[in-house]
């Protein structure tokens, strides 16, 4: 009877002390770290989750870790819960805890929740706000085998296994700078977020220069100007918002097929295709405008809007099944192509590749840029990267010749010799080699030359016609069978849904090898 | 040091679209670049007076090369 009282009494006391844990946990950081936190405009960590998640979430994985320090949860939550109906794992930095650092305890729910989301398949969403790796804990934590170092090794495992989305809410520098760039996507948020290797403070201290953290790594300069953000979004809310909407195209896994949703038709304001595209080859025009008249309404999502504007890539939905969309935006550079661009396409396809999501090619494209500046800045490589991807890509895949569809760019913008399910041609393309006057001066260029110089012009300008009536666009079907049809422009959208609906029947194929040697 | 606005790519210059006293908000086009076969909109990345122009029409450009000073 006695030892059966202390027992209770000792039952009682241990659910008490697991109450009080909880709270504590569950409270996150309190104190100055919580008020400069609030101060700034952020939400606390589990408000952003409690946004994220459609209800809730399912389970949380070490609450109690740290707590026999009182550190709640160690600075870092690890949970599962639904988003847009699908399960999806979480590790999301608490900033008012440790300013977010990562210690032991940090690091291994960091890395077991990174191991549970790529055995059940799961996709895995960083809500990063951290200041990385806590430098009193190195002795331990850097150069061993269980070292920080494993986070970005399991990044690597699960590339193209499981979707893997950052939100950058915060700082994340040094090497927790690469936990955003090993993401298949990040979405930063503007004035908040930054990125960088090596802090303003050291920077001035050893190679003297004096810069603030915005003009060092922040948001906006990653979005706009070195690539490493995708999406650029003014607040915490609207960043989850965004890793909600991406996540609605993709599959929980590189097993799996996106989701198919009832379709919508395009914006009832969205300009016919058949005004849109200016039929002068040297006109610019938007291709956001065609997106529109094309996709379900809504539904475009831009990665990289900010970034390489000559090219457009964003996911959509056409008739509810979900695409990615690599398009020449002429509004921009002309749309030729450069190296960020096509560094911005090459991986955008890898992306939607690796996912088993669709391609759609708007193609409208004068060809690579040339020039010396260019060649310098390694234009071949990073144009062999685009064509690498394209050709690569097993994806159902469909090129619409939009205009121009000259040179190089033809075939990096998924031209019929890189085997895409279908070419199609819209009444406006103009596929060839190279443009009439190009193409006049390279054929006639010693001609012209023994010509007085009073009819030289005449000549040029009637070779030119001549040239651009044989880049016809029925000629270029009908001839080598460039293009599966050529399409009236009010017809393009549901001939798109057609042919996307049964290519998806086709499986998507993998070359049996270790890797390719990818050019970069 | 006056602020410019720099050719985007290189090609030539087809239309300058402002002239000296002119003013111009951000993302006004003010000249017209021709490249790869391409009319190439510069827009202003600022906002000002322009003080010179740097660029004939005709004149051929390399990126970043100023086209015209603003204050």
């Amino acid at each position: 009877m006695g030892t059966g009282k202390v027992f209770e009494m000792a039952e009682t006391s241990k659910s008490e002390e697991l109450a009080r844990r909880r709270e504590v946990a569950l409270a996150g950081g309190q104190g100055k770290s919580r008020e400069r936190h609030l101060a700034a405009g952020k939400l606390l960590v589990r408000q952003r989750l409690e946004l994220l998640f459609d209800d809730g979430y399912e389970f949380e994985d070490g609450l109690l870790a740290a707590s026999e320090s009182g550190l709640p949860a160690d600075g870092i939550i690890t949970c599962i819960g639904k988003v847009n109906g699908r399960e999806i794992a979480v590790i999301a930095n608490d900033a008012t805890v440790k300013a977010g650092t990562w210690g032991r305890q940090a690091l291994a729910k960091f890395n077991r929740m990174q191991d549970r989301a790529q055995d059940l398949g799961l996709p895995l969403l960083f809500l990063v706000d951290s200041a990385g790796a806590r430098i009193d804990e190195q002795k331990t934590l850097f150069l061993g085998r269980n070292g920080w170092g494993n986070i970005w090794h399991k990044q690597v495992q699960a590339s193209g296994v499981i979707p893997q989305v950052c939100v950058l809410f915060g700082p994340s520098p040094a090497g927790a700078a690469y936990v955003p760039a090993l993401c298949d996507i990040t979405i930063m948020v503007d004035k908040q977020a930054s990125a960088y290797l090596g802090s303003p403070r050291m920077a001035k201290m050893t190679i003297f220069e004096d810069v603030t953290d915005e003009q060092m790594g922040g948001a906006r300069l990653h979005c706009a100007v070195s690539g490493v953000g995708d999406v650029l979004v003014p607040d915490d809310a609207a960043g989850i918002a965004a890793a909600r909407h991406y996540l609605s195209f993709l599959p929980s896994n590189w097993t799996e097929k996106p989701e198919v949703v009832a379709p919508v038709a395009p914006r009832a304001d969205a300009k016919p295709i058949g005004t849109i595209v200016p039929p002068q080859q040297n006109v610019a025009f938007d291709v956001h405008e065609l997106i529109d008249a094309l996709v379900d309404e809504g539904s475009f999502f831009e990665v990289k809007t900010l970034f390489a504007k000559e090219m457009t890539t964003g996911l959509a939905r056409l008739g509810g099944q979900a695409v990615g969309i690599v398009a020449n935006n002429s509004r921009h550079k002309g749309g030729v192509l450069f190296n960020d661009s096509s560094d911005k396409a090459a991986r955008f396809i890898w992306m939607c590749n690796a996912f088993n999501i669709p391609l759609l090619f708007l193609q409208d494209i004068s060809g690579y840029m040339i020039g010396s500046s260019v060649e310098k800045a390694g234009i071949i490589r990073h144009g062999a990267k685009l064509l690498s991807a394209v050709c690569e890509a097993s994806v159902p895949r469909i090129c619409v010749l939009v205009r121009k569809a000259y040179g190089g760019g033809y075939l990096a913008m998924s031209g019929a010799p890189t085997h895409p399910d279908a070419m199609l041609a819209l009444p406006t393309a103009m596929p060839a080699l190279v443009g009439p006057e190009a193409a006049v001066n390279a054929i006639h260029y010693n001609q012209i030359m023994e010509l007085p110089e009073a009819e030289r012009a005449a000549f040029v300008a009637a070779k030119r016609d001549e040239y651009a009536a044989d880049i016809d666009v029925f000629k270029a079907a009908a001839d080598p069978f460039a293009a599966e049809d050529v399409v009236a422009p009010e017809a393009l959208r549901d001939d798109l849904i057609r042919r996307f609906r049964i290519y998806g029947r086709r499986p998507a194929t993998t070359i049996q090898r270790r890797s390719a040697v990818h050019p970069v | 040091m006056a602020k410019t606005i720099d050719a985007v790519m290189a090609g030539t210059l087809f239309r300058m679209e402002v002239k000296v006293g002119d003013t111009f908000d951000f993302g006004d086009v003010v000249a017209i670049l021709e490249s790869m076969k391409m009319e190439i909109a510069i827009e202003a990345d600022g906002a000002g007076t322009v003080e010179k122009i740097l660029v004939a029409e005709g004149e051929t450009v390399d990126s970043g090369t100023p086209l015209l000073a603003y204050k």
